[in-house]
This record gives structure tokens, C-alpha cells and sequence, in this order.
């Protein structure tokens, strides 16, 4: 996160990928994003594992944290999907707190937010958008191009609106990988700018000190802001997939 | 895409479709930014082989995540959620069961309470009645010994009367005979002076 010179700000030095694990890791290109995803992955482990490992009558904050998240995913998967929801709350649990867990730890200083690379996001929407496509298909089979054409519209304007309808289906990949991917390094750049603005102010001297103060308050605050989005938008990958899963299953 | 062989694993095999797709979806949808910052954002940069590694790797590593927890952890919290919601219905049945016993008891109690009540009650209405048809037998006595009583001193004064009644004409005779002899110096009639007294008595009402 820090500046490379007092002079200009490198606020895209930070999402430069680096190999991590020294020589092991630098010859199977393991990057220090994949560090923190299986840093973020063992978090989400020992959140369960830890936390449920008294199987307390009447849980304690840990397990209740583990319980609440259980809970809380299994509620939105039974209540957006419906009952077939069961089936996919695994992987929406997986999804929800491996964003969720990945969003947070890039709020630490020096670590490095693996959501902030739009190839990751996308692989991420990629693989939701196939999952439902192939749920769909195996519930309806040929039946499920029936979504792309609405009810009652005039023959005439039937070839518009399958286009149109096929676009927007389309789209989900970009919209769903491009709104996490564009708020976790909207949020970094911000944080990195202003973090460049206390050093370079402060380093000017006494007429500085003022405007560095103020910057490291947009600081306080920002990250304040990025722990909303990064809770947000994991909320809003993990609803956004029930929602298609609903389709999915339910063609509307 | 060098650590692809590496892997070797079926996963990777699978990610290398999307390691292909994910490059051409990438640069087409965002080949508008990628040509005005493909310098500048190291998102984009496709010639470091880490852009697209850090793909195939985090895939491996979501997959393991998603087995671990499909299999273990959350089935792990499943588990004690179940045991808990099983304690708590069989608390809630085993609770049902003592509300309906204290129930049962409690309208047995209010059951016996009632016969008690109505056992008491007519208890004290026998004894009521008992003692109201003693108090009558002793009033019908103490009245009929007072009227035996009443009678006989009815009878004593009508006797008393009756014979005070006849000593008064005597009375009445010998006194007027007596005035008569005194004032005239004859001695009265007695026939007349019987008639007169008979006359007098009966005007006012005696004998």
C-alpha cells in the first residue's frame, strides 16, 4: 500500500500479483492472491471448526458467530430458492464467506484482496453462471430455452425480445464478476490515494500537517466504508446466485 | 497455465476450459478499459503468467474449500443444530407431558373439592333440618303444657269468680238488711229485699 515515491502516487502498485511461498511458490506461480484465498479458506475452517468444537446446549460467541452464519445462509438459500435450496447451500456457504472472508482480510494493511482481480471475480461468475445454466438444463432440458422467450408477447416482436432476453442472461457473468471485482479495487484505490496524501503532506512540513490529518480522517472513515462494501457485495454475490438458482429451477 | 500441468488433476483439467474461456471473455468484455489501462492496471496484465495461475490456483483451492466444507464443517454444525433442536422438542414434549399431568391432578383436586363441598353442605342442611324438628317438637310440648296451665287457671279464676259472685249476693242482702234495720229500725222484708237485690245485681250485671 505504499507509495513508491513522494512525488507521484502508485495506486495500482498494490493489485500486482507476486509469487509467495518462496521458491516453491514462485515455480508453480503461486501468487500472494492465493496465499490469501487459502488464508481466507482456513479462516472460514477454523470459524466452523473451532467454533463448533464444544457443541455447546447454549453456544458461546464463537459458536455462535459459526451457527449465525450457518443459519443465515441456510435461510436465505431455503427462502430464495425455495426448498430445493438445501442442495446448493454448500456451495452458496462457500461462496458467501469465501468472498466475504477474502473482502475483509484485504482491509488489513500490507495484505494483499484477491476480489480485486477482475480474472478472479470473473472465474467466480463464470463458474456460477455454468452451475446454473447446467441446473437449469437438467431440470427443464430443452424446455429451459422456454426462459428466453416471455409470455404473451406478439409473434412479430418475438425475435427482439429473445435477443434481448439472452443478452441480459448473458450479462449476469459480466455484472456479477464486475461489481465485486469494481468495488473491492474502487475502495483499495481510495485508501491507497489518500494513504499517499498523509505521506506526501506530511513530508512538505508544517503547512502539511493539517491537510495530512485530514486525509488520514478520510482514511478512518474509508475504512470504515470498505468493511460495509466488502460484507455488502459478498451478501450481494451469494443473493444474486440464489436468485439464478431460482430461475433455474423454477424457469419464473 | 504452467502450473496446470503440474496439478494434473481432473479439477485442472476442468479449470483449464475456463483458464481459456475466462482470457477471451476478459478481454472482450473489457477490451475498451484494457486498451486505455492495460499498462496501468496490473488486472489486466496478461503478459505475467500470475494473472491467470492465481485463476487455476484459487479454483483448486475453492474446490477444496467446498469439499471441506460440504463434507465436514458444515455437516459438523448441522449436527449439533439438530442435537439442539432435538433436546429442545423432547424438552417441550416431556414439558407437555408434566403440564398435562399437573392438569389431571389439578381437576381431580378441584374434583374433590367440589364433592367435599356438596358432602358439607348437605351434612349441615340434615343437621339444619334435624334441629329445626327438635326445636318444633319442643315448642309444640312447652306450648301444650302452657295451655294445660292456661286452662287450669282459667278454671281456678271462673271457680274463684263463680263463688265470689255467690258470696256477694249474701253479702249484698246482709248489708242492705243491716242499713234497712239501722235507719228504720224494722227489720226488712225478706222477700223483698231478696227481689229487690236480685233486681239491682241484674242491672248491674252480676249474678
Amino acid at each position: 500500500m505504499a507509495a513508491e515515491g513522494s512525488s507521484s502516487i502508485d495506486a495500482l502498485g498494490q493489485f500486482q500479483l507476486h509469487p509467495a511461498l518462496g521458491a516453491i511458490g514462485g515455480s508453480v506461480n503461486f501468487t500472494q492472491s492465493n496465499l490469501m484465498m487459502v488464508v481466507a479458506g482456513l479462516l472460514v475452517l477454523a470459524l466452523l471448526w473451532v467454533g463448533m468444537k464444544p457443541r455447546a446446549m447454549v453456544p458461546g460467541r464463537l459458536q455462535a458467530a459459526a451457527e449465525m452464519g450457518y443459519e443465515t445462509i441456510m435461510s436465505m438459500c431455503t427462502e430464495t430458492i425455495g426448498h430445493e435450496g438445501r442442495k446448493f447451500f454448500p456451495l452458496v456457504f462457500t461462496l458467501f464467506f469465501f468472498i466475504l472472508f477474502g473482502n475483509l482480510l484485504g482491509v488489513f494493511p500490507y495484505f494483499f484482496t484477491f476480489t480485486s482481480h477482475i480474472m478472479v471475480t470473473l472465474a467466480l461468475s463464470l463458474f456460477v453462471f455454468l452451475l446454473v445454466t447446467v441446473v437449469a438444463i437438467k431440470e427443464h432440458g430443452l424446455h429451459f430455452f422456454s426462459y428466453f422467450v416471455p409470455k404473451g408477447i406478439p409473434v412479430a416482436l418475438a425475435p427482439l425480445m429473445v435477443a434481448i432476453e439472452v443478452i441480459s442472461y448473458l450479462s449476469r457473468i459480466i455484472s456479477l464478476s464486475v461489481r465485486l471485482f469494481a468495488n473491492m479495487m474502487a475502495g483499495h484505490v481510495m485508501l491507497e490515494v489518500f494513504g499517499s496524501f498523509i505521506v506526501m503532506l506530511g513530508g512538505i512540513g508544517l503547512l502539511g500537517y493539517f491537510p495530512a490529518a485530514l486525509s488520514l480522517g478520510v482514511n478512518t472513515i474509508l475504512i470504515g466504508f470498505e468493511l460495509l462494501v466488502a460484507t455488502l457485495q459478498a451478501y450481494v454475490f451469494a443473493i444474486l446466485t440464489c436468485i439464478y438458482l431460482h430461475d433455474a429451477v423454477h424457469l419464473h | 497455465m504452467l502450473c496446470l500441468n503440474k496439478a494434473g488433476t481432473r479439477l485442472a483439467s476442468t479449470m483449464k476450459l475456463s483458464g481459456r474461456i475466462i482470457p477471451l471473455l476478459g478481454a472482450g468484455l473489457l477490451m475498451s478499459p484494457a486498451a486505455a489501462m492495460a499498462e496501468g492496471m496490473p488486472q489486466l496484465d496478461f503478459k505475467t503468467p500470475l494473472t491467470l495461475s492465481q485463476v487455476v490456483w484459487g479454483a483448486i483451492i475453492f474446490v477444496v474449500l467446498y469439499i471441506l466444507l460440504s463434507r465436514n464443517a458444515l455437516p459438523l454444525v448441522a449436527s449439533v443444530l439438530e442435537e439442539r433442536a432435538a433436546k429442545i422438542s423432547r424438552d417441550l414434549d416431556e414439558a407437555r407431558a408434566a403440564k398435562a399431568t399437573a392438569d389431571d391432578g389439578l381437576a381431580e383436586a378441584d374434583q374433590a373439592t367440589a364433592k367435599a363441598k356438596a358432602q358439607a353442605q348437605a351434612a349441615i342442611s340434615a343437621a339444619l333440618n334435624e334441629a329445626k324438628q327438635a326445636a318444633a317438637v319442643q315448642a309444640e310440648a312447652l306450648n301444650a303444657r302452657l295451655e294445660t296451665q292456661l286452662r287450669d287457671s282459667e278454671a281456678q279464676i271462673a271457680q274463684a269468680r263463680a263463688s265470689a259472685m255467690s258470696a256477694l249476693r249474701q253479702v249484698a242482702t246482709e248489708t242492705a238488711a243491716t242499713v234497712v234495720t239501722r235507719l228504720t229500725g224494722v227489720s226488712p222484708d225478706a222477700g223483698r229485699l231478696d227481689n229487690a237485690i236480685g233486681s239491682a245485681l241484674s242491672a248491674r250485671g252480676i249474678g
